[in-house]
């Protein structure tokens, strides 16, 4: 079961994060002309947010393109959420975006690439999480 | 000085379109939109509330302000201007050319904020301060040096180190104010600064990481050693440099919370991981939530403990508004 789909840019902060966790991940292309990501199992969300000034253009646009796609969107289970407190209220607002468009729960933020603890605490979570289902 | 001037040795005319790293375009594209002046924000309504502090207090908040336009203004005139020679792309000039300019506008938010608030008398006395600090003056000189030194990483790690980390034993006090809702257009204007800083922070940062890319092992751990030895320095002399400001109002202990926590941001944009543990950067919840009111824990939807968590209240949506 894939339990992560996850999108990181060129910085690869998110990537990091995910590699940490040590779970099963697939990575939404950077690229356009890379083949686009197609889900057919439920999954969590990990992304990180972009912007800063009023939550224009916070998800990356990548994003928009796997979640359009109404069949990977349907297999969303949460979202989880990458930022940095210095952009204040915009803070992982792509997570809260997310969330709110898909009737899911933003179930953890984290800063940059996240520390020993956040990591340890999405592994529980995620574990916790998928036993529910 | 006899340091010959180091400039860029050859300019082709700069074509945005066409672009070698996307990041170039992304961090302009967002540095320009966050553009903001000094003017815009509404300061003078902050002289009722400075009013009510003790002449202890606006001491303190003036000397932290003339702290913070010396980083600026170091970094504004020589920091990221010593970056520009050792840019990989054309792009990335341009960008450094954005950051000096708005580290000037920062610098010169704080003589907005003094000209609004204090006298004459007062701010030439707190300039002086700043010239007479000693541990002020430790830490520009020491990233001054490294801004002179012949090592293009070694510049970015002082630069990175300066944006996200040495700002922040000053960033603290507006926080602090506003969280007890006095000065709050001033700490409006030091969130922009703030906001600011992250992506300056991020993007150095990020260059140095591509940099490394190219580095043999062995030089990639002589950096590593190098990033640390810096930041244990600069740590030890903004301890001081805290103690210097904070212990007379007794705020200096969670200061060095709000700068650990600080100092391991500033790592993992250098790529490195987080150095001070969790037990160490637990910053005062109404700081955090002075700088971000979603940074608090409630919105840890897996501990348990969230009790603002909600399921996004939306309408259905169609696919035709899914494009968001």
């Amino acid at each position: 079961m894939a339990s992560l789909v996850y999108f990181s840019s060129a910085s690869g902060n998110t990537h990091r994060f995910v590699e940490k966790l040590g779970v099963p991940a697939e990575r939404i292309p950077l690229l356009p002309t890379e083949a686009p990501l197609k889900v057919d199992e439920p999954y969590v969300l990990v992304l990180p947010t972009y912007g800063g000034g009023n939550g224009k253009g916070a998800v990356p646009k990548q994003v928009i393109k796997f979640l359009n796609d109404e069949h990977n969107r349907s297999y969303i289970r949460g979202v989880i959420s990458a930022g940095n407190t210095n952009f204040g209220a915009a803070y992982c607002i792509a997570g809260d975006i997310v969330a709110q468009k898909c009737h899911v729960p933003h179930l953890y933020r984290f800063e940059l690439f996240g520390t020993q603890d956040d990591v340890t605490a999405v592994r529980d979570g995620l574990e916790e999480l998928w036993k529910q289902q | 000085m006899t340091e010959k001037l180091t400039l860029v040795s050859h300019v082709d005319a700069i074509n945005w379109n066409r672009i070698q790293d996307e990041k170039d375009v992304e961090v302009w594209n967002r540095l320009t939109s966050n553009f903001w002046l000094p003017e815009k924000v509404p300061i003078s309504g902050d002289i009722q509330s400075w009013n009510t502090l003790t002449p202890q207090e606006q001491t303190l908040t003036m000397r932290v302000f003339t702290g913070l336009t010396l980083l600026d203004t170091i970094q504004g005139t020589v920091g990221a201007v010593s970056l520009i020679p050792d840019a990989l792309t054309p792009h990335e000039e341009a960008v450094y050319t954005n950051i000096a300019f708005m580290e000037s506008v920062h610098a010169k938010s704080y003589s907005s904020i003094f000209s609004t608030l204090c006298s004459t008398k007062e701010i030439d006395e707190a300039f002086r301060w700043s010239t007479e600090n000693q541990n002020l003056q430790r830490k520009a000189q020491i990233v001054l040096d490294y801004y002179h030194g012949d090592d293009p990483l070694k510049r970015k790690v002082a630069s990175t180190l300066l944006e996200s980390f040495l700002f922040y034993s000053g960033f603290y006090l507006p926080m602090h104010w506003s969280s007890r809702a006095k000065l709050t257009n001033t700490a409006d204007m030091i969130r922009l600064i703030i906001r600011d800083e992250a992506v300056h922070g991020y993007y150095i940062g990020y260059k140095y990481q591509k940099g490394l890319e190219k580095e043999t092992p062995e030089r990639r751990e002589e950096l590593k050693e190098y990033t640390f030895n810096l930041l244990y320095d600069l740590y030890e002399n903004e301890v001081q440099y805290t103690h210097d400001l904070y212990d007379g109002l007794g705020m200096a202990e969670d200061v060095k919370k709000f700068l650990h926590y600080n100092a391991n941001k500033a790592l993992m944009n250098l790529g490195y991981e987080a150095l001070f543990p969790s037990t160490v950067t637990d910053v005062s919840p109404a700081i955090l939530s002075a700088l971000s009111p979603n940074a608090d824990e409630n919105h840890d939807f897996f501990s348990g403990s969230g009790s603002s968590y909600v399921i996004g209240k939306h309408e259905e949506t169609t696919d035709d508004d899914w494009d968001f």
